[in-house]
Order: structure tokens, then C-alpha cells, then sequence
């Protein structure tokens, strides 16, 4: 297996052998790795059955969690490379600085409830919550982040886009049955919407299987066009042949 | 403050640990206007509370309105086998429906009745269905409510930052100390009040449901500033982890597949646990197959099935069902649902286990049975605390959620650990941010005990030795996976205490390699001082009970003793030696006596 080692300032790939066992996942091999040659492999991991969303990295080029990647899906004898998420700065080996998404999801409007039922329990219907319940299963593994090529592609866009992940969680908040809030200028201004041009990339990494591009973008899109038309954003869109 | 050497930080309430119970700490804290902190080892939302699966027990009423907290009581107190703090389990019981509720106020999305209320499923040793569930990834939607609530609190977050020592000015605790992963580099926080909210100790055993955050560290912290620990030997191990393939075993397998129809069966296809009723739990369990499975839509005139039983009991049953030969072709016992409910149902109720036993061990559990076997999962005693105020031993020091112990007794019903952590979370930060805003003296941080604590973390850096943390983990987790597992002897535990000492000898021969930053293997090194703590609480606590009750059986003494039952084990530290004694359980209002003797 081939591990990126190293820092901000360089490193690079290093080969390990190890002998595997039945049932091993890339994440057991990086375990391995870590108590026979490598002590001080950094990795970060806590559940390791793929519902904490820590141990996100890219494996053989494809975003995915390790503790997920069962070995026999990789041709036997030849070498796995894992490396860290590209699309955010390296801390150390398979570690990256995450913090981007953190300090978006701050700025996210909150949750806000209407007036609850004279008991004062919620009535929700659940056909009307199983969108919402789709969204709410986002592990915060960041994968959806990483591919996307608005900040992959381009750091300097971080500052005006929340990405996928944040879009799934707005459209939680929008499509929740109880909220009361209009989130239409903040999509538009802050999270920057209109960058995504609907590659889907995001929806094909997500281990939840949630569609973000169908169930979440498009439809937030949508309600941005009706609760909001602004000529300039559009013209902007236009201009720089975004759709 | 004599800190000038290190980054510093001043509040009036830190919260260790981002679970649900910090979580919920730190929002009342900051509620009540105290200027507050939050530190967890991973990063926000990767706490254990994140993999929970099957749901928050609160007697909402919602599925049996005969529901209420008096039955939540009672249930709780005869699952661990009347060891809990009665208090605890009155408040927790009577207080876990507002907080649910609060939950769903916060934006929390729970699996829905016909009318439009929360839904609340089957668990074992609940007299009705009362665990307020999503799917089964309830932990998620907890702690991502509590999170995205928090965010916009105030509250000053220290994410992938250990905490090695807690800092104390005469009696009282005025700070804290620890290390950032990331760059290695120390922060001290100076502070009136410290909840401890580190959750467990799983991390002790080989198989295990638990993260690698699990070694125990806020025991610790509790131990060497001189709270007590009570319960310690009653650990509980889940009945059914994975076991197939040899990677994944002890990863959990949730009860909620027996709550929504699942049975266990052996080798020969028999449903066993029938055979394993104990009189304690005779009058309400059912004794046929087909009473059992009426009893899943009919609660009324059938009684609860034995694959339901608290899960010290079903654990014993598995253990006793391999070792008699009856076990799975890997060591564990089958667990079926495929043959008992339709496929459609199982992937909407249980999709997380659909997902994790295809992925991980190509098993369809809508076609084949799981195959499963006990694993180390919660630690059901824990720091001693008073029961309204969450306060240990120490002026300053909180517990709450899973490093606290007493709600649970000598055995944790499934459900229960969730509600524990909203209750009991809420109520420490109310009385630290209290505490906190009614302390007028001064406090000073003391730079010896500070830069004794530096010293100690950088030791493995400096030392000359040649021992790897990652085998010395490994074989303490081979000591009490063998020595002090599910079934106790005497011989045993001794050789377990014995193994510990020269296991912490070579702890102090440990070498790393490598810079400070996020070192995984230094990490490593420091945590192991909590595990061997903790093991050795552990063992030395189960050689004081002479007796079996709950998550504790001593194969030597494999009756409940009577008196025992009157008395907790409780550990402290007395300079470097841990002390073992019994002291006698709180007593119990004559009111809440009734309402255990009452009906069955
Ligand atoms: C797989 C699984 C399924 C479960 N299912 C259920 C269920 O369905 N229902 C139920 O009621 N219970 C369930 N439980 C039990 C329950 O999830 C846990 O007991 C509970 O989440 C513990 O919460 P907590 O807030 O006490 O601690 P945790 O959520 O574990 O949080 C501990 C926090 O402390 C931090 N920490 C620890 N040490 C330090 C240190 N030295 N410095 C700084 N920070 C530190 C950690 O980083 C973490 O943030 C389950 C447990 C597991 C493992
Ligand atoms: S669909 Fe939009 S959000 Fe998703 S990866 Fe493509 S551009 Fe990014
Ligand atoms: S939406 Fe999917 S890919 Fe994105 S962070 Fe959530 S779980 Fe990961
Ligand atoms: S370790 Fe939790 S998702 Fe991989």
C-alpha cells in the first residue's frame, strides 16, 4: 500500500507492505501500518462502521471513508494509494485542516420553530419529514466537499460558498415542516448557490446515498429563482458562464 | 496567572468531552450566562454519542399512554438489579420526556406515530416501546441537534485537544491542562468550574463497540484529583457485537433488531433464551415462542420475550450457549430477523445494520441471519456524583453522562444512556454555571503543577526505552478481554492485577519517534496511563463483590448476595495506590419502595 507521508511543507507517497486477513478494510490496513512500521502514521478514525465521517481520504484517487473500503475491492497484489482530501490543507499524512466547514456551518441561519401544539409537542406528519430525515443522515464526512470543484479546483471561492454539505443542511432547515425562517438572501449572498453548475460530483461521493444534487441544490435553486430574481446575480452567472 | 509559557484561556465553566452530555452541559451552562468552554479529543460531532443507533428512552406516553416515569423507575432499578442511586433514576426518569421534547424543539427529526407524534420502539427491559428513535442512527440526530444548537450560543469550542490534568487550588479544582493534537503544543485553562463529560473505557478490552477515544481519561481526572469512583465491576458488555470477519468484531449490532421482531437462536436453530429466564424476571417474561411473538403487537395480554431480556442476562446466555458448543461457525450466536420480517421493513427500520453487514461482511440480514456475540460497550458505574447537582467529591468538579455513575446501577438498559446524557448533562451545567456565579474567593493557578504535568507528557519523547505503545495496548486489551471479561474469578483478577504492574512497568520504558505533531503513537502513550488506571479500578473493584449481579459474574460466587446488594464497591486514589471499600447504598423513600414492590 502506498500512504502519502508528510506536511504542509512536502512530502510523499511511501510504500508499506502488509499482509491482509479476511474481511480487512484500508483502515485496518493503516492501523497495521501504524503499530508495526510507521508509530506515528496520522490518521483520524473513531467509529470505524462508517457513522462518524472521520476517516475520510482519498483511495486510489476516489474520495471514500477507509473504514468502508473493504481490501477485496482492489485487484490483489497491486498497490492502493491513499492520500489525504485534497481540497483541504494538509495538517500531517492522511489529516487534513477541516475548520473551513466548521466555521461555515456558524454562519448558518438557525432553526427556527413555529408555535408548537397547546401540549406543547410538535404534530409532524411522517411523509412530510422523510426528505428532511434524508438530509439529516449526513455523517459530516466532508467527501461532498472535497470533490466539489468550485473550492477543489478554486480556494479562493471558499469565502463565498458553503458547498454541497451545507446545502443539504439548508435545505433541511428549509424543507423542515416547523421552521419558520427565509433563508432565500442568505443562499443567494453567502453560501453562493449560484456556483454550483449541478456536476453531481458531490451526490456520487456521499456514502449517506443522499442526493444532494436532486433533492437538496436543485430544489433550493428553485425557491432562490421564486422568492428572489435578481438580474445582477444572474447576469453575473451569465457572464462567467456559469449556468 | 503563572502561564505565561503556555496558551492560556479563562472561563467560568470548561466542559471536557463533546458527547451528548457536554453538549447539553455546555448549552445550559452557557444559558445561565457563564462564559463557557467546550474541549473534545476528536473533532465536533465524532463523539461516541454520534453512533448510537437505537433511541432515547422517555416514558412520552406516545405508543401506551399507561406509560409514565414511574414505570421508566422502575424498569431502570430492576435492570440494574437495585444498585442504582434511586435519585438518579427518579429524576432521570420523570425529566426525560421535556428533554426529548426540547430536542424536537431544537430541530430533531424523530421517526413519526399514524397521528404525527414521536414513535417509540421496543427494548430490552422496558416494559413498553419508549425509545424515541430515528431509524437507527438516533446518536446522529442527537448530536447534530445539540451541535448545530450550540453553534450559535457563544460557547468557545477547542476541538482535537486532549486534556491531561486537572489543576487545583487547595481543595477546589481551578483549572485544566492539556495538549492541542494537532501541533502537540499546551493550553491551560483557568477556571471556577470543570464538567467532566468524557464518557468510557471500552477501549480496556479487545472487543469492544467503542472509539479509540474511549481509554478512560476523565476517570482518571476524576481519580487523581480525589472524586470516587463507584461500580466500577458492574461494566457492561452489549450481548450482540459482530463477530465476522475477525476486523470488524465487536462492532455494535443495536437491539433494536430484536426490538423490531429479531431472535437469537444457536447452532441447532433453537431459540435458546427461553431457556435462560431468571426467577428475577419470571412473573414478566413470556414462556412460549408464541406468546413472545404476540407479545410484539399485544403488550397488554402477553408478556415480554426473553430475546428482551437486560442485556447482562442475554450476554450470559450467549457466553454460556458457545462454550456448551451451541455456538455460530465463528464463535457467536445467530441473529435472525430475515425469517420474521419482510425485507422492505427491515431496510426502513434498521437501514444502518442492512448497510454495515453487507458492506463489511457480505451478509444480506434480509436473507441470512447476523451472526453476534457479547462485546465490552458501557461503562455502567463511573465517577461518584450527587444526584441533583452532578457534583463529585471535588469543589468545582462535574460528571455527567457515561463517566458519571450510580443512574444505571449494575446493569444499563438499553435507551437509557442517551436520556442520561440530555438529564443529567443539563442538570451539571446548571449547578456548575451556578457554582460558578456564586464563587466569590479567588482562585490561583499553580505553575508547578503545571509544568509538572508538561514534564510528564513530554517524558516518552525523552526517555532512552524501546517499548511500542500500540503492543502494550494491545496486550492490556488481551489481560482484560481474557482475566476480567464477562465471567470473574478470584485467580483470575489476581493475575489481572498482577499482569497491570508489569504492564505499567513497561509504560514507563515507552520511546516515541517523531515530532509533536499529531503524533497518533505519543497520543497513544498518554492514554494508556488512564486505561491502566481504569483496568485496574476495574479488576480491583470486581475482586471486592463477591457476588454475580448485573454486568458483574463471578464464576466463584454465582449467586447475588443480599447484603452486597446494600452496598456500593467505591474506588479512590491515596497517593499512587488505588483503595477499594464498600459503602452502604443511599436509602430509598418508603414511596419509591412501593412503587417497586407493586404490581408483578
Ligand atoms: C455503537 C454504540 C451504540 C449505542 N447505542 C445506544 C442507544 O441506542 N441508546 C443509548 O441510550 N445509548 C447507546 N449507546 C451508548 C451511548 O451512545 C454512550 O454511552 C453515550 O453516547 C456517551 O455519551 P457521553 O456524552 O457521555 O460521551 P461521548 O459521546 O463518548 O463523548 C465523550 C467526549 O469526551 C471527549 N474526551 C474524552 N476524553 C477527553 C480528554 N482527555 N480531553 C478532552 N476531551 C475528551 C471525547 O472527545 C468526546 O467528545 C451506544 C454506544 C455505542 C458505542
Ligand atoms: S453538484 Fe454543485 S455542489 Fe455538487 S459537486 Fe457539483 S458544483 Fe459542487
Ligand atoms: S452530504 Fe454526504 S458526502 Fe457530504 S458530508 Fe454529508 S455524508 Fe458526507
Ligand atoms: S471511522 Fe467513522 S466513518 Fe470511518
Amino acid at each position: 500500500m502506498r500512504v502519502w507521508r508528510g506536511d504542509a511543507k512536502g512530502g510523499a507517497f511511501k510504500e508499506f507492505r502488509v499482509p491482509t486477513e479476511e474481511g480487512m478494510v484500508v483502515l485496518d490496513v493503516i492501523h497495521k501500518i501504524q503499530a508495526t512500521q510507521a508509530a506515528d502514521l496520522a490518521v483520524r478514525w473513531n467509529c470505524k462502521a462508517g457513522k462518524c465521517g472521520s476517516c475520510s481520504a482519498e483511495v486510489n484517487g476516489r474520495p471514500r471513508l477507509m473504514c468502508m473500503a473493504r481490501m477485496n475491492l482492489f485487484p490483489a497484489g497491486e498497490p492502493i494509494t491513499v492520500a489525504p482530501m485534497k481540497t483541504f490543507p494538509l495538517i500531517r499524512d492522511l489529516v487534513t485542516d477541516v475548520s473551513f466547514n466548521y466555521e461555515v456551518a456558524k454562519t448558518i441561519p438557525a432553526f427556527k420553530p413555529g408555535r408548537a401544539e397547546p401540549d406543547g409537542t410538535f404534530r409532524m406528519m411522517q411523509e412530510d419529514i422523510d426528505r428532511g430525515q434524508e438530509f439529516h443522515k449526513c455523517i459530516e464526512c466532508f467527501l461532498c466537499q472535497n470533490v466539489c470543484h468550485v473550492i477543489r479546483d478554486h480556494p479562493e471561492n471558499k469565502p463565498m460558498f458553503g458547498g454541497p454539505r451545507f446545502f443539504v443542511r439548508l435545505a433541511a432547515l428549509e424543507m423542515h415542516p416547523m421552521d419558520t425562517d427565509a433563508r432565500a438572501e442568505y443562499l443567494r449572498l453567502k453560501a453562493g448557490l449560484g456556483f454550483c453548475n449541478i456536476t453531481k460530483c458531490c451526490t456520487e461521493v456521499c456514502p449517506e446515498h443522499i442526493k444532494i444534487t436532486d433533492n437538496a441544490i436543485i430544489p433550493l435553486k428553485e425557491r432562490v429563482v421564486t422568492e428572489h430574481y435578481d438580474p445582477v446575480v444572474w447576469l453575473f452567472r451569465k457572464l462567467s458562464g456559469r449556468r | 496567572m503563572a502561564l505565561d509559557k503556555h496558551e492560556a484561556h479563562e472561563f467560568d465553566v470548561v466542559v471536557i468531552g463533546a458527547g451528548g452530555a457536554g453538549l447539553r452541559a455546555a448549552i445550559e451552562a452557557s444559558a445561565q450566562g457563564a462564559k463557557t468552554a467546550l474541549i473534545c479529543k476528536s473533532l465536533l460531532g465524532k463523539a461516541h454519542t454520534v453512533m448510537a443507533e437505537g433511541g432515547i428512552a422517555a416514558a412520552l406516553g406516545n405508543i401506551y399512554p399507561e406509560d409514565n416515569w414511574k414505570v421508566h423507575f422502575r424498569d431502570t432499578m430492576r435492570g440494574g438489579k437495585l444498585l442504582n442511586n434511586w435519585r438518579m433514576a427518579q429524576l432521570h426518569a420523570q425529566e426525560a420526556p421535556d428533554r426529548v421534547r426540547e430536542l424536537e424543539a431544537w430541530g430533531a427529526l424523530f421517526d413519526r406515530t399514524a397521528d404525527g407524534r414521536i414513535l417509540q420502539r421496543d427494548f430490552g427491559g422496558h416494559r413498553y416501546a419508549r425509545l424515541a428513535h430515528v431509524g437507527d442512527r438516533t446518536g446522529l440526530e442527537m448530536i447534530r441537534t445539540l451541535q448545530q444548537h450550540a453553534v450559535h450560543k457563544g460557547i468557545d469550542v477547542f476541538m482535537e485537544c486532549t486534556i491531561t490534568g486537572l489543576l487545583k487550588d487547595g481543595g477546589r479544582v481551578c483549572g485544566a491542562f492539556g495538549y492541542w493534537r494537532e501541533s502537540g503544543r499546551f493550553v491551560a485553562f483557568k477556571t471556577k468550574a470543570v464538567v467532566l463529560a468524557t464518557g468510557g473505557i471500552g477501549k480496556a478490552w479487545k472487543f469492544s463497540s467503542n472509539s479509540w477515544e474511549y481509554t478512560g481519561d476523565g476517570v482518571t481526572l476524576a481519580l487523581d484529583a480525589g472524586a470516587h469512583l463507584i461500580d466500577m465491576e458492574c461494566y457492561q458488555f452489549h450481548p450482540t457485537g459482530m463477530v465476522w470477519p475477525p476486523s470488524v468484531r465487536g462492532i455494535l449490532v443495536t437491539e433494536g433488531v430484536r426490538g423490531d421482531g429479531g431472535t437469537l437462536k444457536n447452532a441447532l436453530g433453537e431459540r435458546f433464551m427461553f431457556k435462560y429466564i431468571p426467577d428475577f424476571f419470571r412473573a414478566e417474561t413470556a414462556d412460549t415462542e408464541e406468546e413472545a411473538d404476540r407479545w410484539y403487537t399485544d403488550k397488554k395480554n402477553n408478556r415480554r420475550t426473553p430475546d428482551l431480556l437486560p442485556r447482562d442476562e442475554v450476554a450470559r446466555a450467549i457466553n454460556a450457549e458457545v462454550k456448551a458448543g451451541r455456538g455460530s461457525p465463528h464463535g457467536g450466536v445467530f441473529l435472525d430477523i430475515a425469517s420474521r420480517r419482510d425485507a422492505e421493513y427491515i431496510k426502513r427500520r434498521l437501514p444502518s445494520m442492512y448497510h454495515q453487514f453487507k458492506e463489511l461482511a457480505d451478509v444480506d440480514i434480509t436473507k441470512e441471519p447476523m451472526e453476534v456475540g457479547p462485546t465490552a460497550h458501557y461503562m455502567n458505574g463511573g465517577v461518584r456524583v450527587d444526584a441533583d447537582t452532578a457534583t463529585t467529591a471535588v469543589p468545582g468538579l462535574f460528571a455527567a453522562g457515561e463517566v458519571a455513575g450510580g443512574l444505571h446501577g449494575a446493569n444499563r438498559l438499553g435507551g437509557n444512556s442517551l436520556s442520561d446524557l440530555l438529564v443529567f448533562g443539563r442538570r451539571a451545567g446548571l449547578h456548575a454555571a451556578q457554582y460558578a456565579k456564586n464563587f466569590k474567593g479567588t482562585l490561583t493557578v499553580d505553575a508547578g503543577q503545571v509544568e509538572a504535568l508538561a514534564r510528564e507528557c513530554l517524558e516518552p519523547f525523552e526517555r532512552r526505552g524501546g517499548e511500542n505503545p500500540y503492543a502494550i495496548h494491545q496486550d492490556l486489551q488481551e489481560c482484560m478481554q481474557s482475566l476480567v471479561g464477562i465471567i470473574r474469578t478470584e485467580g483470575e483478577l489476581k493475575k489481572a492485577l498482577e499482569e497491570l504492574t508489569s504492564l505499567r512497568e513497561r509504560c514507563r520504558r515507552i520511546k516515541i519517534n517523531g515530532n509533536r505533531n499529531f503524533n497518533p503513537a505519543w497520543h497513544l502513550a498518554l492514554d494508556l496511563r488512564s486505561l491502566l488506571t481504569v483496568s485496574e479500578a476495574v479488576t480491583r473493584a470486581a475482586l471486592e463483590r463477591k457476588e454475580s449481579r448485573g454486568g458483574h459474574t463471578r464464576d466463584d460466587y454465582p449467586k447475588a448476595d443480599p447484603e452486597l446488594g446494600k452496598v456500593n464497591v467505591v474506588v479512590r486514589k491515596a497517593g499512587d495506590e488505588l483503595t477499594v471499600i464498600r459503602e452502604p447504598r443511599p436509602e430509598m423513600p418508603q414511596e419509591l419502595k412501593t412503587l417497586l414492590a407493586g404490581d408483578k
